[in-house]
């Protein structure tokens, strides 16, 4: 440590340059390492639409295909789960679902285009677990007395009611996904397209 | 004979003339003069180094056999799932491996939240020694990550959804956070990218960081010195030598002592290792011997024992603050139920260290507070419909101890403060 | 205070029973060579045409005192070499046509079945005698243990029908080729075989366990009294 007070500054200056510059550098070149993490042209590109056959699904019936790896449920609601929607209104936290977690088409009472079907991301707008189907009503669902049916998420303890709409005062913060979807038919669905008319 | 020694001495004086190898064993072992009253909980942190040697040794053989692929092999199985089978059944002795690195996992936890304890009980982490525990605090965090890295990699499907969990956490973070998470995946859901590069942390970036903090732990506390079950200073009373009067050297007296500590340390990691490798699902959880399925969320799923009183925090905030989701102050909870750990040193300000010379204030908070960690640990290990007895819900019992657990930190500086303490011997007592 | 302290820390977490499922507790089968060899045969015979168990290979069985030409003569039926993994002949998407779910792999079954209500063992021996009929499954099939399981009852024909009375029991209707003691006894020794195949080296690994807590404490003897002797400075 030299008593040297005196300051060079022009040396100085160079020194905070040359700093700037090679921190300038650095980060620059630490760009395309963090871009090397971010998911792959094969990431990208898989993830085609699904067509799915719903001709076999019976009422109270739900089935699961994957898309974009993640699974998708189609469920073919009963005349009283769809009515049971209506109980639910005041105890899900967007009853109107005007958050977007669907299409425009899907943001109406049953959040589906037909009111039976409801097609939708089984993923949890937690933590991404996938939620189990609680169909059976009231206590032998072992939820509630008054359960009228719905899904459960094992890992956090999120309810959703069979429109796939978020209980109030649980974690999980939106409705399920509605993903994009649309009719070839009456028994076919093509998950992951739509076309907007 | 003395052919021999003389031989040794001056190869020893050739290294020494170029290496600092002999003036570095003084220091750091032959002449480190630790307090002479050490007690049971000081044989964790050499036990800490002797399990991250376990861990490095077995980890170097399975990565030998181990392969980070997630598509599936002809029997439809995760190649990644199939390797560990493959290292568990068809690689000589892989099995012993194996089953050293899983409970080696769990180890590490028992002896680090011992050793950390052993802080809390004699005030380790008080001046001068704030950098030693701050250290390990960091040790603390990137072995909780490490944990997690190595966790997804037999693609089980605790595994899978443990990773799903935590990688969507980062998703709550505002405005960034859903391309953090996307970025740390590597894709859109948790997949072969994701397997691939937590692979890469686990084998290679963490534990490089690992050894660096593990050597500034040591560096830090061989510079200030020990602490000791009486928390006082050796340092402050020496001989004419300049040698602490209630020190004594590391080597031989400490080695000696721990080489006994690790020999029942290693007859209890045997038991568990050759008689219940699963921990009756603690160590090993049941549904990890189920392949990945991205289709299907188990029907309980819980982190490993040593993350769940974490998870019980996370899971206690269920409530929305100043128009942000409950999820994110969750997971704000969770993180900073860790780092606040790092605080402490500043939060206490007891004037004695040792919790035998503290008040009953001091007594009472802590047992409380490893209570309280004992039941948020066992109620994330829980679904969050659990109820004690069939009686008593789980759930708000979570919420009480999580924000005990808070309490506990935020309140100190006043309850260690008021604590009526007993006056601090002049030198180490004995028992 | 301290020892209060320190036995706080060492309180075993109570085990709060918060059993969901009831679990009949399967029959010890371990180191039970003939027991296991049945249970092998029953395996290979039964569940082996649409299960695979990719990672036991067939050779291995001499643990289960089964020489080579015993388990080519008896039991190869999906390979062609001893030393060969049971895969199986079924392809993985005919098995999603026909179950509505592929059939998992069986080696490792009896530790993945592991819960709080029991071992894997004791899920498997109570599931496989709880299989009943129910017209309203497209197997006609259903089971207490695994609601709408995909798998019909394979083995019926040696159970016979079970129905489900209104009160939730099982109820045998028709009774099979064995009676219920012998069926019990068979799906025992099928059980002990997939426990003993979900980690074969399991005997082997606790025989190795006392010798190597017998080794520990020879040196935990010599260490301590290697301590005692150093320690005679320190005062």
């Amino acid at each position: 440590m030299s008593s040297d007070e005196t300051v060079d500054s022009g040396r100085r200056n160079l020194l905070v340059a040359t700093a700037a510059v090679g921190g300038v550098a650095g980060v620059v070149a630490a760009i395309p390492f963090g871009m090397s993490m971010l998911p792959s042209e094969r990431a990208k590109a898989a993830g085609a639409p699904v067509e799915v056959d719903i001709s076999d699904l019976a009422p109270g019936q739900m089935k699961t295909v994957e898309w974009r790896g993640k699974p998708v449920w189609i469920i073919n609601r009963t005349k009283e789960q769809i009515a049971s929607l209506r109980t639910t209104d005041d105890k899900v936290s967007d009853p109107k679902s005007e958050k977007l977690m669907q299409p425009d088409y899907c943001q109406n009472e049953t959040r589906s285009i037909k009111p039976e079907i409801m097609v939708a991301v089984g993923i949890c707008t937690h933590l991404g677990c996938s939620p189990t189907e609680k169909f059976k009503t009231g206590t032998e669902s072992g939820i509630a007395a008054d359960w009228p049916g719905g899904f459960l998420c094992p890992c956090h303890g999120s309810t959703f009611d069979l429109a796939g709409r978020v209980y109030k005062s649980k974690p999980a913060p939106d409705n399920l996904e509605v993903p994009p979807h649309m009719y070839l038919g009456d028994a076919k669905i093509v998950i992951g397209e739509d076309k907007k008319a | 004979m003395s052919t021999i020694n003389d031989g040794l001495k001056s190869v020893l004086g050739w290294v020494d003339a170029r290496f600092p190898l002999t003036s570095n064993w003084k220091s750091h072992v032959s002449e480190y003069y630790a307090p002479k009253n050490f007690n049971f909980w000081y044989f964790f942190g050499s036990l800490a180094m002797l399990v991250l040697v376990i861990q490095i040794v077995t980890g170097i053989l399975l990565v030998m056999h181990f392969k980070p692929d997630a598509t599936l092999n002809a029997s439809g199985v995760p190649i990644a799932f199939a390797s560990v089978e493959y290292i568990m059944r068809d690689v000589p002795w892989g099995w012993l491996v194996r089953y050293m690195h899983s409970t080696g996992a769990s180890a590490f936890f028992v002896v680090i939240y011992l050793h950390m304890f052993r802080g809390f009980l004699y005030g380790s982490y008080r001046k001068p020694r704030e950098l030693v525990w701050i250290f390990g605090m960091l040790i603390f965090l990137s072995l909780m990550a490490e944990a997690f890295f190595g966790y997804l990699l037999p693609w089980g499907q605790m595994s899978y959804w443990g990773a799903q969990v935590i990688v969507n956490l980062f998703s709550a973070i505002p405005v960034i956070g859903p391309d953090l998470s996307l970025w740390i995946r590597g894709d859109y859901v948790v997949g072969d990218a994701t397997l691939n590069r937590f692979f890469a942390f686990h084998v290679i970036a963490v534990p490089l960081v690992l050894l660096g903090l593990v050597s500034a732990h040591i560096l830090a506390l061989h510079e200030v010195g020990s602490n000791n079950p009486d928390g006082i200073e050796i340092k402050k009373k020496k001989d004419a030598n300049g040698i602490p009067l209630d020190g004594i050297a590391f080597h031989p007296y400490y080695t000696v002592k721990d080489i006994v500590g690790t020999v029942v340390f290693l007859a209890v990691f045997s038991i568990v290792l050759f008689f219940m490798p699963e921990g009756g699902g603690y160590f090993l959880e049941y549904n990890n011997f189920f392949p990945a399925d991205p289709l299907q969320t188990p029907p309980h799923i819980a982190p490993v024992w040593y993350f769940t009183p974490y998870y019980s925090i996370l899971r206690a905030v269920t409530y929305p603050l100043f128009g942000i989701d409950a999820k994110f102050w969750g997971v704000a909870a969770m993180g900073a139920s860790t780092l606040i750990l790092l605080l402490l040193p500043w939060l206490d300000r007891s004037p004695v260290k040792s919790i035998r010379y503290r008040g009953p204030i001091t007594k009472w908070m802590l047992s409380l507070f490893v209570i309280g960690f004992f039941i948020l640990g066992f109620l994330g290990t829980k679904p969050p419909s659990y109820e004690f007895f069939g009686m008593i819900p789980g759930a708000p019992v979570a919420q009480l101890f999580s924000l005990y657990y808070f309490l506990f930190f935020l309140t100190m500086p006043v309850w260690s403060s008021l604590d009526r303490c007993k006056p601090e011997p002049d030198r180490v007592t004995s028992k | 205070m301290r020892k209060f302290l320190t036995a706080l820390l060492f309180v075993p977490i109570v085990a709060f029973a918060n059993a969901e499922l009831h679990l009949d507790k399967a029959p010890d089968r371990s180191g039970d060579k003939a027991a296991l060899q049945r249970g092998a045969k029953t395996f290979v015979n039964y569940c082996l045409n649409c299960h695979s168990a990719s990672y036991m290979r067939y050779n291995r069985l001499s643990d289960i005192g089964l020489s080579d030409a015993q388990i080519k003569d008896n039991l190869l039926f999906t390979a062609e070499k001893v030393g060969e993994p049971m895969k199986v002949a079924l392809q993985r998407a005919d098995g999603r046509v026909f179950f509505g779910a592929a059939p998992p792999d069986l080696t490792v079954i009896a530790r993945a079945r592991g819960s709080e209500s029991g071992s894997g063992a004791d899920w498997l021996y109570t599931y496989l005698r709880s299989f009943y009929r129910d017209s309203e499954r497209p197997t006609g099939w259903n089971n207490t243990v695994f609601p709408n399981v995909g798998m019909p009852h394979v083995l019926w024909e040696l159970q016979g029908d079970q129905t489900l009375s209104e009160h939730h029991a099982l109820e045998l209707a028709n009774p099979g080729k064995l009676s219920a003691k012998e069926y019990d006894a068979m799906v025992g020794d099928l059980v002990g075989y997939l426990n003993y195949m979900g980690e074969p080296g399991a005997e082997a690994r606790k025989r190795l366990g006392v010798f190597v807590l017998l080794g520990l404490f020879l040196l935990f003897i010599l260490t301590y009294a290697l301590k005692r002797e150093y320690w005679k400075d320190v005062h």
